[in-house]
């Protein structure tokens, strides 16, 4: 097979120019395999060869991306690669977000295949996973010719136009992408399988996982009901007709905080209903069949509750995301907070 | 729905008369249907003044006093 021309890229520190008072310095080039690079030489063995080392200083790069990229790509091009290496940058966060704009750029201007490697936790992981090939590594260099092995293996496939199989089984973070694919078996006989195994105790992975909801203490219990301020929430998408504030009928970002201050009930005539995954007819007959407003008065009225808080707060929770449900939840709460509201009932649907 | 609630967490659950009328009943009178919503409203209250250590559904088969003996005994 032919030798591959390959490219590494490192900073000041890897690159040995110095620490970190060398991070300011530019773009340079040195032929051959240069401090770190000389392990991905070690990794390629026959497979191909490093051609020059791409060098930049950290700080320089962070301060001035544009032409930095611009200079380095040039850099790179001059070699003719089939392959660019960048790093590993372990937990390095201006050299981890260095080298994988760099193999974005690469990609995307150049035509290069390109892979780059660092800890799960660098911030460049989340955010370039998506565009670049990052393949994880420890936290620091102990091992680095292991991980400069890693990053070649899924190099050379890169660089040889080989399919890419999934995150797991080729070792770099999940890009985000779905590939559908005809398995050997149908579901019935997949999930058979899998049951079996499960009750053979033998390992199992869900091929799809399942979200994780982590547990929420419950609050202390009410002591003084009659002395309470309860508030009405609702999921069930009672708006204010004309739905001035916008609220999406499906995957809502928006809630909505409306005033019920002197109002014995909920006028079906001022209120309306955006929620597509329920039939709201009846709902909007009688919104007190989604929010009980009525029936909140009364016990106020009666003394069974101290107050009613003054303000209904409603969104539309169907394909909601969790991230906004929380978002607003957590919004939502800290109004009630700050208005002393004891209790919450919510009408969900 | 009760099981998704629980599902995800939340810790004081109360069933209710439907999806599409979680506090009401087309097929009653508007008398019996306020009376319904206010059973439902109280068991809601009741909860709220219940101690719960998980997600605890208060039914109108499981009413907070039955819901109170699942609860482990108070320290």
């Amino acid at each position: 097979m032919q030798s591959l021309r390959v490219v590494c890229y490192l900073n000041q520190f890897f690159g040995q120019i110095g620490g970190e008072d060398k991070a300011g310095v530019g773009p340079r080039v040195f032929p051959g395999a240069v401090g770190a690079a000389r392990a991905v030489q070690q990794a390629l063995g026959d497979a191909g060869s490093v051609v020059a080392t791409v060098v930049c200083g950290d700080n320089h790069i962070a301060e001035h991306p544009e032409t930095a990229l611009v200079k380095l790509l040039d850099l790179v091009a001059a070699e003719a690669p089939d392959l660019l290496v960048a790093g590993p940058a372990f937990l390095a966060g201006r050299y981890g977000v260095a080298c994988a704009a760099l193999c974005a750029a690469a990609q995307a201007l150049l035509g290069v295949p390109a892979v780059t490697g660092m800890h799960a936790e660098n911030p460049a992981v989340g955010l370039y996973r998506r565009r670049v090939y990052i393949v994880p590594t420890g936290a620091d260099a102990a091992r680095m010719l292991d991980e400069a092995r890693r990053l070649v293996a899924l190099g050379l496939k890169l660089a040889r136009r080989e399919p890419i199989g999934a995150p797991a089984a080729e070792g770099y973070f999940p890009r985000g992408i779905t590939r559908n694919t005809v398995a050997d078996a149908n579901a019935a006989q997949r999930a058979t399988a899998m049951l079996l195994d499960k009750l053979a105790g033998r390992r199992v992975a869900s091929e799809v996982p399942l979200p994780d909801f982590p547990r929420i203490p419950a609050p202390p219990a009410v002591q003084d009901l009659r002395h309470a301020t309860i508030a009405l929430v609702t999921d069930g998408g009672l708006v204010p007709k004309g739905n001035p504030d916008g609220i999406e009928a499906l995957a809502a970002t928006r809630y909505g905080a409306y005033g019920i201050e002197g109002q014995r009930g909920l006028d079906p005539g001022q209120y309306d209903n955006v929620h597509r995954g329920y039939d709201t007819t009846f709902v909007k007959q009688d919104p007190h069949r989604l929010v009980p407003v009525d029936v909140a008065r009364e016990m106020e009225r009666e003394g069974a509750i101290g107050k009613l808080h003054e303000t209904v707060y409603s969104t539309t929770g169907v394909a909601t995301t969790l991230a906004h449900s929380e978002r607003m939840g957590r919004e939502i709460a800290a109004q009630l907070r700050a208005a002393r509201v004891d209790a919450v009932i919510l009408t969900s649907t | 729905m009760t099981p998704v609630a629980v599902m995800v967490g939340a810790n004081r659950i109360v069933s209710a008369a439907g999806i599409i009328h979680p506090l009401g009943n087309a097929d009653l009178s508007a008398e019996d249907e306020k009376a319904l919503r206010r059973r439902i409203v109280e068991r809601a209250l009741m909860a709220l003044q219940t101690e719960v250590v998980r997600p605890t559904v208060f039914s109108a088969d499981n009413p907070a006093s039955a819901a109170r003996g699942d609860q482990p005994p108070a320290p």
